[in-house]
């Protein structure tokens, strides 16, 4: 909690990218990648060495997230590269333990991969079981032997979505951001997500690191889906280095999507909570910006920080914090007109 | 020669960002022969007798290896197309896939694997495509106070004389693109945009140009934090 505000941080992880952990080249490089977006992105006081960033106690992420931090809530996304990683980068096991040691403070999501087949359905029904899912968290990037991805629109895929929305798991964040692994086909849309968000109209689907560095793609498939949602992590820290690009990309979120559906995620411990939700609640457009896009008004900020995320994962809200849902008429009207234009880049 | 071959390179651009990997700094090293022998940030340049030897590298170890294929494949071709620039090595350093890359193989014979699209020439387009919007965004947003509502009208000569730069810059990826039209603002097969389309039109357009210019924002800051430079 900051100040008046109900926080959910719905993109941390508990993960162990240690060498003792790696299998090859793949699990170092990515680690040193994350490492590199931390380094990059964070204030100097925030930054941690790489030693400490592969693999972090659970003392200090409880610290960081919930006693420095802010976060009521956190939403502990698994992410397993079995190919790059022993025991997994953080599986849903891993968080679940930390989980259960800390009632109430976080949401565990689990994963699947729909290469797993039928035998993956069926874990996915024991993870729900066992974890009592309300999302996922699927990374269409990941490797597998030989294949080096999926879509959100294979077969199979849809066979895994039928199935989370069979047992109710309603949330499903996807990684579409920053490249740090090696796929073409995901290299410039966030297609797949369209085509699932159409079928699935049940489900929620949160893009991840609002498509970036591809941006105007998300927008515009966000425009068109009232069930696709947009998760800052990676764009917000750019409040601390580049505030004028990150008055950029909010206003533009702003206008595409609407406050709604933008959601606050620190994605630790690339990030550290506790100055992103500061900076955030101290940011305002810069004034000479503010004719195109407006301004933040402190009801946008309460949802994007938490009343957004709590509403898709029923996350009770302490009367005081919570602010009245108000329809918004950004988005469709305007999305409707242009997709016939041809304009979509 | 040096000359020559920088300013080869510098008409290299990364196809998602549209800039010159020069400007970048993207490139690591330049080498021409072995009695011209520079390294641009101080490290030791390595040894041998070739005509010009260049080490390119990326922001990030797992940058998108189709990119990185396109950035050393653009590079050898425009280093060779110096004359009398002799033999010429292009390697690309610190990357996952830089062995595959640096073999000079056909793309399709190392990455047409599950999940992998082969056909770069598609990608070199859209990423042109979305360069030609940001382009003419900007453009626009030069004009639009001293035109008013003929934005939509305006030809590209007349934009030539109102903001010279602007109108180069939306001229040249035209040309990248083969796209002919007389109009400074025209969509992506260089038809007129409708006058009641025109402000959607643009303001999608500003969405790309954002995305286009944040992406290069946070490539020069990664570079920076994994070289310590930006640029030479």
């Amino acid at each position: 909690m900051y100040q008046n505000h109900f926080v959910v941080d719905a993109h941390t992880h508990f993960w162990d990218g240690s060498p003792a952990n790696q299998i090859n080249r793949y699990g170092e490089g990515f680690i040193k990648c994350f490492h590199d977006y931390h380094s990059n992105l964070s204030p100097d006081e925030y930054k941690w060495p790489l030693e400490d960033f592969e693999r972090y106690s659970e003392e200090r992420m409880i610290r960081d997230l919930f006693e420095n931090g802010y976060d009521d809530v956190a939403i502990l996304q698994s992410t397993y590269l079995t190919d790059w990683y022993v025991n997994g980068f953080n599986t849903t096991e891993q968080n679940g333990r930390i989980a259960e040691r800390h009632p109430g403070r976080f949401i565990v999501n689990g994963r699947w991969d729909p290469r797993d087949g039928e035998a993956g359905l069926g874990e996915l029904e024991r993870l729900h079981e066992r974890w009592q899912l309300r999302g996922v968290k699927l990374y269409t990037a990941e490797w597998k032997g030989y294949s080096k991805g999926w879509k959100l629109s294979d077969p199979w895929a849809y066979r895994y979505l039928e199935k989370c929305q069979e047992l109710g798991i309603r949330n499903i964040h996807v990684h579409k951001g920053p490249t740090v692994y090696p796929m073409n086909r995901d290299a410039f849309d966030v297609a797949d997500v369209d085509d699932a968000a159409t079928a699935f109209p049940a489900l929620n689907f949160i893009v991840e690191h609002v498509g970036l560095p591809r941006l105007e793609d998300f927008c515009w498939i966000a425009t068109q889906e009232p069930n696709v949602y947009g998760g800052l992590a990676v764009a917000m820290p750019f409040i601390h280095s580049r505030p004028r690009y990150f008055a950029q990309i909010i206003g533009e979120l702003l206008y595409w999507l609407d406050e709604n559906r933008i959601l606050f995620g620190s994605d630790y411990a690339i990030w550290q909570p506790k100055w992103l939700i500061e900076k955030f609640v101290d940011f305002q457009i810069p004034d000479d910006m503010q004719g195109e896009y407006g301004v933040l008004t402190p009801q946008i900020k309460r949802k994007i920080l938490g009343l957004n995320a709590a509403r898709l994962y029923d996350i009770k809200v302490p009367g005081e914090f919570d602010v009245p849902d108000e329809p918004s008429d950004s988005g469709p009207a305007i999305a409707s007109d242009s997709a016939s234009s041809g304009a979509a880049a | 020669m040096r000359d020559l071959a920088w300013a080869a390179l510098a008409g290299v651009r990364d196809p998602e960002l549209d800039q010159p990997i020069t400007d970048l700094g993207f490139v690591a090293s330049l080498e021409v022969a072995s009695l011209d022998v520079a390294s641009l940030d101080g490290a030791t340049p390595g040894t041998g007798d070739a005509g010009i030897r260049v080490e390119l590298r990326l922001p990030t170890y797992f940058c998108a290896p189709n990119f990185a294929w396109l950035m050393v494949a653009d590079a050898r071709d425009a280093l060779a197309a110096i004359p009398g620039a002799g033999p010429i090595t292009v390697t690309l350093v610190d990357h996952f896939a830089a062995a595959e890359i640096n073999s000079a193989a056909a793309f399709a014979d190392h990455f047409q694997t599950d999940g992998l699209d082969g056909d770069l020439e598609e990608l070199r387009s859209a990423f042109d495509r979305k360069a030609h919007v940001a382009a003419q965004e900007r453009l626009a947003r030069q004009l639009a106070p001293l035109v008013g509502d003929r934005l939509g009208a305006l030809t590209l000569a007349e934009a030539s004389r109102l903001a010279p730069d602007a109108a180069q810059a939306v001229a040249r990826r035209r040309e990248r693109l083969a796209l002919v039209s007389d109009l400074a603002i025209c969509d992506e097969r260089g038809a007129p945009i409708a006058a009641d389309r025109l402000g959607v039109w643009l303001r999608l357009a500003r969405t790309v140009r954002v995305s286009v210019d944040g992406n290069a924002e946070l490539c020069r800051g990664l570079l920076r934090t994994r070289y310590g430079v930006t640029r030479s």
